[in-house]
């Protein structure tokens, strides 16, 4: 284990981290809010001296990221951010509980979007900015924002990218890494942007349009209103975010071959058939099934379409207490959690190509059970399959169940009911937002939880948006031993 | 540049990591997947599978948009034919490994229908450079630069040296021989030396001069060594064929020791005038019977470099004079270097080499304006040669005036065909041809010389 290069890159990350602090304190002072520029300069400012300080003193010997240094340096980069990213709250005491603090700056940046806050228009709006503004830089992840502004190493960036790219196969549009982090963030800065000019022209208030695109682009979920989205109380806006909301569930690479005119990968997509096929059908469904509580179907519709693209995309907005929608409707919502986007989108959930992947290798099991001797290859996109790419995918699905599990029992401790702890975490551990039952519904919020249950939710969100491995890596202790094994 | 390799083995991998560091855009494509997938964790470059012989697997690669394809699979008929479809796709330039010898002998006649930039072969790559460590025997490496007229000599400095201790500034004034010290390589260290520089034995120097200067500076400070006549070659393979063919050219009397006896009758078919034995070469016995006491130049080219390491150990103690050694690991050729064993030769270096020159020659046309591109000392030191095609920073100011950047030395200057090994008061002018030897990689063009 490398533990100077990990902290030579940790500390390059705190520089960037430094810089983006920056934009709330620009927007402070633009709402004449001086305390608050402040405290974010202030924040701003330590964090780039300290990491000034590291990266001139200690200089690794060796510039090589292998695998395992990969792993070790994503899952730092995102508690230490997420760390550093909760100061402000703290300092400015818009938060008063650093527990809570943190838990709301990890639920930023990895996108997830659950609150502590039960009211939220109490926070400045340069706090609320920043709040916004993790799930925008959270969403693509936090280290392919500093690759495609930096080179952090001369190479191995796979490793990096692997490790923080959503999706059981991380392929490149692209031969540099660089070249490939800057293609992704053009796309996904130019969504946020044509969202924000759908948002306005909807009359929404610029600062609004702007915090809520970013909410929407990282799939997060935060809102500057307690009511969300259902606040502005408009069909248009409602619509312009659904659409946005999937397409930003989609694979982004899809919208490159766009770009470049490939229209050919993006119709024979299989993920993308599946995914909106399963957003059509479940809309449709829920459109049906809550029909006697609207009374009228373009209303029902308008509800229940919000709903499913709010929570297949993982973003967790609400324009309705889907808490009070029937069970069959809440079960498609629960069902709609664990799939999640499309490998590679900024969506979080197992994601769609791993959904199939499952389907697959159990027809493929049935198959080898009916004809013992057929050879038959796992296909997915037309390509095969390695068992390797099984073995992983297997093991992933094993370690999702079982965090899942290990969590409910931990925080269980706080003596809430079955529906309430369960879906906190799965809630979480997808990035999804709001969970079900009056507590963490859409209408309540995660304040009620102990300290030490949102520590496990925290732990939880930085497992599900860095998929499981790196989080899990962390705690095993052969990693920090100096060489071998 | 947009570089499409097609073949990930031990040439492609080496040429993705090279072109890679220099900063061009690479595809790899190859069949198998584990070998990409090496590839794709330990270099930034994309790679695709599949056979890079079809149009399908080509245009995901992008060859239709590249600059330069290379194909290195192991195959020369899917080379040829991976090349054929890159231009037909509107692939710039191609390059192709061609190692069989009649195909390569008969490519000038298909080359253009094939649509080839350039056609490569490792193993007669490689027989050229041993055949001239034979010519050259005081050297362990020679490179030829400025279309053959300026020679760059590596040698050891032969322990209890005279010059042991002696600064560069000394050497020169004692012997007054106008040779050059580019480059010292000492223990793990490589040294661009300037005049305060104190040698001792055992360094690695590369030197550059005129060839009787060379020869006359051997001779002063002791180390002269005879000339090569008899070579024994272990192992019978493309590169001892083509090594045997241009040795008996130069007048060396030549044998070929091989263990499989086909190849030994097509060899004696090819070669009438080489020698072949049919035998073991690993055998120290008939290591002895065929002459290796009185042999003063041997080649170990077998497929196995650890036999080839202990063959040419066995040499190295019968007091050969030229051991050459095949090594294609390169673990293995610094561990054969710390052992002692001077000449170490692996193909895929040298075509690597041979096509990062064709690489940076065809960006010359874009940007820079090197000529060739020779890597000294495990590639640590490049030689670089460029030709200044008009006036410009550089040009006709003395050399000693030139504020040049550290770790490099401008070798010599060729101008009107002679060659000119500068002092301080030379200028570079338009129309020359310039060597120079430096550890600071990627220069492109002349005036990167200057700070």
């Amino acid at each position: 284990m490398n533990k100077r290069l990990i902290v030579h890159v940790l500390s390059k990350m705190m520089l960037f981290e430094a810089l983006l602090l920056l934009a709330p304190a620009l927007v402070s002072l633009i709402y004449k809010d001086y305390t608050d520029t402040v405290v974010f300069v202030t924040v701003a400012a330590f964090v780039a001296v300290f990491g000034a300080a590291v990266i001139l003193l200690a200089k690794p010997r060796d510039y090589h990221i292998y695998a395992k240094e990969g792993f070790v340096v994503v899952a730092l980069a995102w508690i230490s951010w997420s760390v550093v990213g909760s100061l402000p709250f703290y300092i400015s005491h818009a938060i008063p509980k650093y527990a809570d603090c943190l838990f709301e700056t990890v639920s930023g940046f990895t996108t997830t979007g659950s609150s502590v806050l039960s009211n939220i228009e109490a926070l400045s709006k340069g706090m609320l900015f920043w709040r916004s503004f993790t799930h925008w830089v959270g969403g693509m992840g936090v280290l392919v924002f500093v690759m495609a502004l930096i080179s952090v190493t001369e190479n191995n960036t796979m490793n990096l990218m692997r490790a923080e790219v959503p999706g059981p196969v991380v392929g490149k549009l692209v031969p540099k890494g660089r070249s490939n982090a800057k293609i992704l963030y053009a796309i996904y800065l130019g969504l946020t942007v044509a969202e924000m000019i759908f948002l306005l022209l909807g009359g929404m208030p610029l600062y609004d349009s702007i915090v809520h695109a970013f909410g929407t682009a990282g799939t997060g979920g935060f809102s500057i209103k307690s009511a969300s989205i259902a606040y502005y109380n408009s069909a248009y806006i409602d619509g312009v975010i659904t659409v946005f909301m999937i397409l930003f569930g989609i694979n982004f690479n899809l919208y490159y071959f766009i770009l470049i005119k490939k229209l050919t990968y993006v119709k024979s997509n299989h993920e993308l058939r599946v995914f909106l096929g399963v957003v059509a059908a479940a809309m449709l469904v829920i459109t049906l099934n809550i029909m006697p509580i609207y009374k009228n179907i373009a209303s029902a519709f308008r509800y229940a379409s919000f709903q499913v693209a709010a929570v297949v995309s993982t973003t967790g907005y609400s324009t309705a207490d889907f808490n009070k929608w029937p069970e069959l409707s809440k079960t498609i919502l629960l069902t709609l959690m664990f799939m999640g986007g499309c490998a590679g989108s900024t969506g979080g959930g197992i994601k769609v190509s791993r959904v199939m992947l499952l389907f697959e290798s159990a027809r493929n099991k049935i198959n080898k059970l009916i004809n013992p001797r057929t050879v038959k290859p796992i296909k997915l996109e037309g390509k095969v399959v390695s068992d390797e790419t099984i073995a992983d995918f297997n093991a992933y699905i094993i370690m999702y169940v079982l965090a899942i599990v290990i969590s409910v029992l931990l925080i269980s401790v706080d003596n809430f009911d079955f529906t309430t702890s369960s879906t906190s975490v799965i809630t979480c551990i997808n990035n999804i937002g709001p969970g079900l039952g009056n507590i963490v519904g859409p209408a309540g919020n995660f304040a009620h939880y102990s300290t030490f249950s949102k520590m496990v939710l925290c732990f939880d969100m930085l497992l599900g948006r860095l998929e499981i491995f790196p989080m899990v890596m962390l705690l095993s202790p052969t990693i920090w031993k100096k060489k071998f094994i | 540049m947009n570089i499409v390799i097609i073949g990930d083995g031990k040439v492609g991998t080496t040429l993705s990591r090279q072109l890679q560091y220099e900063g061009h855009s690479i595809v790899v494509i190859d069949n198998d997947q584990n070998a990409l997938k090496n590839s794709i964790n330990s270099q930034d470059i994309m790679c695709v599978a599949g056979n890079g012989a079809t149009i399908d697997v080509q245009l995901e690669a992008g060859v239709n948009k590249a600059d330069l394809v290379i194909a290195c699979t192991s195959q020369d008929e899917l080379n040829m034919l991976c090349c054929l479809i890159a231009k037909k796709l509107g692939a710039n330039k191609t390059i192709a490994r061609v190692r069989t010898p009649e195909y390569f002998a008969q490519l000038g006649a298909i080359k253009d229908e094939l649509g080839l930039s350039m056609a490569i072969n490792p193993e007669l790559a490689a027989a050229t450079e041993m055949s001239r460590v034979f010519l050259f025997p005081a050297a362990t490496k020679v490179e030829l630069f400025a279309k053959g007229r300026v020679e760059l000599v590596e040698f050891k400095l032969a322990d209890n040296s005279i010059l042991d201790y002696v600064s560069l500034s000394d050497l020169y004034k004692k012997y007054k021989i106008k040779i050059l010290v580019c480059a010292v390589e000492r223990g793990s260290d490589v040294f661009i030396p300037n005049g305060d520089f104190v040698l001792r034995s055992g360094d690695r120097l590369s030197i550059t001069g005129l060839h009787s200067e060379i020869e006359k500076f051997f001779k002063s400070i002791g180390q002269v060594v005879n000339k090569v006549k008899d070579v024994l070659i272990v192992g019978g393979g493309r590169i001892g064929y083509y090594l045997a063919k241009q040795l008996q050219t130069l007048d060396m009397n030549v044998k070929i020791i091989e263990q499989d006896i086909e190849t030994c009758k097509r060899l004696s078919e090819a070669l009438p005038k080489v020698t072949i034995i049919h035998g073991n070469g690993n055998d120290h016995g008939v290591l002895k019977e065929e002459g290796i006491e009185s042999a003063d130049g041997f080649a170990a080219l077998t497929g196995i470099d650890e036999e080839n390491i202990i063959m040419s150990m066995i040499a190295a103690s019968n007091n050969v004079t030229k051991v050459v050694t095949k090594v294609n690991l390169s673990t293995y050729a610094e561990m054969a270097e710390k052992l002692g064993l001077e000449s170490i030769i692996a193909p895929k270096n040298v075509v690597a080499n041979n096509i990062i020159s064709y690489v940076r020659a065809m960006q010359n046309s874009y940007e820079s304006n090197v000529e060739t591109l020779y890597k000294l000392i495990d590639n640590r030191v490049e030689a670089v040669e460029f030709v200044v095609k008009q006036n410009g920073k550089c040009t006709g100011i003395p050399l000693k005036n030139l504020k040049t950047k550290k770790n490099m030395l401008i070798a010599c200057i060729v101008r009107n065909r002679k060659v000119i090994f500068p002092d301080g008061n030379e200028c570079i002018l338009a129309g020359d041809s310039v060597i120079l030897v430096t550890t600071n990689q990627r220069f492109n063009d002349i005036e990167d010389i200057l700070e």
